[in-house]
């Protein structure tokens, strides 16, 4: 499995009502949400992913505040196939996990990829390629029982495949 | 090597002797928790399951307490989901308007979680209960939709930050002071994936209240959870609400912690969080001149009676600014009930406040309060993040029941000790 694509760069404590504000936590449907995804951040990120940009890189906490599913939600139906962090706000970490978000932790990617590089993650070896900057990058793999849990696309595929045990 | 407090009760919940950091578990659960906006996204993900019932009607809690009385059709619509899912589950803790309170305010005044207790929500603030002695963490929908249906989830063990707190605190400095102050020491990934262990002789000055009011923002350090050791005042509210099975998990004498903090509780200062990041603190001596229009009294932190009765005793026989819309929630309809006989209710509108039915409502800019473009509030809630009240350009400071209270009369953020 691998991601690739080019990056859109956010800073540090990026929080879920930026994601997705609360004023669209009424509807479950996650075209809509997708629409509104960081609209109050950044305007240009639906044109962005539709351009290609379709990893984000961001720094410490990411996804902190609120428990909403809606922010991993809202952030996969946009089209984006990666977000590498410094590190991830734990809940959100366990949500897209559980949805199948594809999420990487690699403070050395954070501090080095830049906005607009073009990068290549491959899970499987844990590795990520700045193809800009023709560097490399070592991420932190997930242990076996949450990579089950990422292989079959989530938490619900994972439980229908009886990959957790009774 | 010993266990903490909440690698204990995971331990237990888990049928393991013993667990380190790090391990990664499946538990058994005591309670799973829902409100109006995680549920219908869980409710949709349960379908997937094909479970042919909820593993427990009595340990699922479904509470409509974010969008409601629904503010628009589509949140009626989300809580008409939720409502038809616990009909036809025979859900037994359905919360909905005219039973509803704010759901960490509601769950341990109903005796539904407790000490001891493993407990998930899809809600962040789900931690609060932690005041209790439980080990109590939020997570997402999809996590409750598989909780509802085998009564487990997983969990990678925490490892811990050990807060001692020493001494008695100042007058008008609350548990809202104590958790700000932290906060602000530690910042708001200080103890990222990590539990907040509170202990030392500090804790016996501590209200129940007080203590939901820090376990509830342990959130806000980034925190798995926040715990408390159970003392007699634990044992006290347990039994007024209904539970006579305290259950104590005391950290061994070896436990490993990351980092032991002492904190001096006497000489903490209230405190506030400037815009927009909880962590951006400041003691009231250093706030400034910081003009407001609103002032919200409520939520899941501090909506509950003593946050009531300490704003009443400010409010008594003055006026709120004439330029400050000033909202006081209750958090649950017995606070409500408690307020109105201790005649609370009476001296909040008699100083021109306004008084709400149990909602979250602007807490997360949902309805009943929100702000327009470069207005200003001070709120009892728990985050001040961009946007999180209203208008991206409006601001949020939070700050206890008091210092609010005392900034809604002087129209400015103000000390509870000056008006
Ligand atoms: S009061 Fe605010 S923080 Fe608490 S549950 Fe409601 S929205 Fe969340």
């Amino acid at each position: 499995m691998n991601a690739k694509g080019k990056v859109i760069k956010y800073g540090n404590n990026i929080d879920t009502d930026v994601i997705i504000p609360a004023r669209h936590l009424n509807t479950t449907d996650e075209k809509v949400l997708a629409s509104h995804c960081m609209e109050d951040l950044d305007k240009s990120f639906p044109g962005r992913v539709g351009e290609g940009c379709t990893i984000i890189v961001a720094g410490k906490n990411f996804g902190c505040g609120s428990s909403r599913e809606h922010a991993p939600l809202a952030i996969k139906a946009s089209g984006i196939a990666c977000v590498i962090a410094s590190d991830f706000a734990r809940i959100f970490y366990r949500n897209s996990i559980n949805i199948g978000l594809p999420i990487v932790e690699c403070p050395e990617a954070a501090a080095s990829i830049e906005d607009g590089d073009e990068v290549e993650v491959f899970f499987d070896s844990g590795v990520i390629k700045n193809l800009t900057k023709s560097a490399e990058y070592k991420m932190t793999p997930f242990p076996p029982f949450l990579q089950a849990i990422i292989s079959a696309g989530g938490l619900i595929a994972a439980a229908e495949k009886n990959l957790l045990g009774d | 090597m010993g266990m903490t407090m909440s690698q204990k009760i995971l331990a237990e919940h888990c049928g393991l002797p013993s667990l380190r950091a790090g391990d990664i578990v499946m538990a058994q659960l005591d309670m799973v928790l829902g409100n109006d906006i995680t549920s219908p996204v869980a409710v949709k993900e349960y379908a997937r399951l094909g479970s042919p019932c909820v593993f427990d009607c009595n340990k699922i809690a479904l509470v409509m307490d974010h969008f409601t009385p629904n503010k628009d059709i589509k949140a009626a619509e989300q809580c008409k989901t939720v409502r038809e899912f616990a009909r036809e589950n025979e859900i037994v803790n359905f919360f909905d308007v005219g039973e509803v309170g704010v759901e960490h305010a509601l769950l341990p005044e109903k005796g539904l979680v407790g000490s001891g207790d493993l407990v998930i929500g899809a809600d962040s603030h789900t931690c609060t209960y932690g005041a209790l002695g439980a080990f109590s963490t939020g997570v997402g929908s999809t996590d409750m939709a598989y909780a509802m249906a085998t009564g487990k989830a997983w969990f990678k063990v925490p490892s811990a930050i050990k807060f001692v707190l020493k001494n008695k605190p100042q007058k008008w400095v609350s548990g809202k002071d104590i958790i700000l102050h932290i906060i602000g020491k530690i910042g708001v990934n200080g103890a990222q994936y990590k539990s907040m262990e509170f202990t030392g002789d500090g804790i016996e000055h501590l209200s129940m209240d007080d203590r939901l009011c820090m376990a509830n923002m342990a959130i806000e350090a980034g925190a798995k959870n926040g715990i408390f050791e159970v003392d007699e005042k634990t044992v006290e509210y347990e039994k007024a609400n209904g539970r006579n099975n305290t259950r104590v998990f005391k950290a061994d004498s070896d436990a490993e912690y990351d980092e032991v903090i002492e904190i001096d509780l006497s000489t903490i200062r209230p405190t506030v969080a400037f815009p927009h990041l909880p962590e951006n603190t400041r003691t009231i001596d250093e706030v400034g001149e910081v003009e407001i229009d609103q002032v919200v009294i409520g939520s899941c932190t501090n909506g509950r009676l003593e946050d009531l009765e300490v704003a009443a005793a400010i409010l008594e026989g003055k006026r709120v600014h004439r330029d400050c819309r000033v909202l006081i929630i209750p958090a649950t309809q017995k606070i409500y009930l408690d307020a109105m006989e201790k005649g609370l209710l009476k001296t909040f509108i008699e100083s021109g406040c306004a008084v709400s039915t149990p909602t979250c409502g602007p807490c997360l800019g949902g309805h009943m309060g929100i702000l327009a473009k470069g207005e200003r509030a001070v709120a009892t809630t728990n985050r001040n993040f961009v946007g999180r009240m209203g208008h991206t350009e409006s601001e949020v400071y939070l700050a206890s029941p008091a210092v609010a209270a005392a900034s809604a009369i002087a129209g400015k953020i103000a000390s509870p000790g000056e008006v």
